[in-house]
């Protein structure tokens, strides 16, 4: 005989598994000293071609390499490997999202002390993608000028987890009539302070700035790392 | 759409409770932030595709919403916003990014019988 129902309390997040996992994943990249890059944006932002460039500038100073998720094609790894930077695809399926599981599968057989830096370049998707912690230091949200002033409105959380936002193919804003003005109060209504850099990877516009910027802060995480700075490469 | 990712774990960890404690599961609540990035009416949708063939088939998923409250360093209080598309102190006006509340993604409760 069925008893009356009652309610238990149980108290677990739903994400408790890619937490736990994130959070090991952080772990690991602070004790091998690789500072971790995430790259969000909708598809078409031009975050492939941007992170392509960044590969290229950094290798010269720093030991890089990259991650890239996308639904069905290797076509992005093929594009970053042009950096000769060592590239892995993550092909996800149906999913529109990266999530722990995926990276650190990815990352198997990778001496991650051989790395500096590491760039996760998520599945092209403004919503999925803000849920899932990867391990990564930083996570850097992506917009180009043809997207509208007001992306950011519309997708408020993705910009409100990220911690950087860079808007790119600023060669172009003057053509397709970007208000910078108005993008920056769009952003700094969702995620207040939030520090953005505008930048053209085809004419390397701003790449520069973005480049210093990530360098000091991995510069910072390094100290925090082992407690000492580690030298400062010439940019 | 990631909600039948998310119902999929859901169901995943209300099933386990119910077979550790060998009871049925009419409902799960679940407490959902506004920041959570999931969208209520899909995840309720994927939800009921997720409990198909399982123990928890025909069961519901109780949402409780669960506004963003943001820190106001001006009033030294916490505010709930009016908008997520404006993270300011609802009084005061002052922009604030420090999230105290809207990030939750929990099941807070199980609705058993025995």
């Amino acid at each position: 005989m069925s008893t009356e129902p009652r309610l238990v309390e149980v108290r677990q997040k739903v994400l408790k598994q890619n937490d736990l996992l994130a959070r090991s994943l952080r772990k690991r990249f602070r004790e091998a000293g690789v500072y971790v890059v995430s790259l969000v944006s909708s598809p078409g932002s031009g975050k492939t071609t941007f992170l392509e460039k960044t590969l290229t500038l950094l290798r010269e100073r720093y030991r890089v390499a990259a991650l890239v998720g996308d639904l069905a094609t290797e076509n992005d790894a093929a594009r970053l490997a042009r950096s000769q930077a060592p590239v892995r695809q993550i092909t996800t399926g149906t999913i529109c999202h990266l999530d722990a599981e995926m990276v650190e599968r990815a990352l198997e057989g990778w001496e991650l002390r051989e790395l500096d830096l590491l760039f996760i370049e998520n599945v092209g998707n403004m919503v999925c993608p803000s849920s899932y912690d990867l391990g990564e230091d930083l996570r850097v949200v992506f917009m180009s000028v043809t997207e509208g002033e007001d992306k950011p409105l519309k997708y408020p959380t993705i910009f409100n987890t990220s911690d950087v936002a860079v808007i790119t193919k600023i060669d172009i804003a003057e053509a397709v009539e970007f208000d910078s003005q108005a993008a920056s109060r769009s952003i700094q209504a969702v995620r207040p302070g939030m520090q953005v850099f505008e930048a053209s990877a085809k004419t390397g516009e701003g790449i520069e700035e973005f480049l210093q910027f990530l360098e000091s802060r991995r510069n910072s995480a390094s100290r925090d790392f082992t407690g000492e700075p580690i030298a400062q490469c010439r940019v | 759409m990631h909600e039948l990712s998310i119902a999929l774990s859901i169901v995943e960890m209300a099933e386990e409770e119910a077979r550790r404690r060998d009871v049925q599961i009419n409902a799960v609540h679940l407490r959902l932030g506004a920041l959570s990035g999931v969208v209520k009416e899909a995840l309720l949708f994927s939800y009921d595709l997720a409990c198909e063939g399982t123990r928890l088939e025909g069961s519901h998923l109780v949402i409780d919403e669960v506004p963003t409250v943001v820190y106001c360093p001006v009033c030294e209080s916490e505010r709930q916003l009016d908008s997520i598309q404006q993270f300011c102190c609802s009084v005061c006006d002052t922009p604030t990014p420090h999230v105290m509340q809207g990030r939750e993604l929990e099941v807070v409760a199980l609705e058993i019988q025995q």
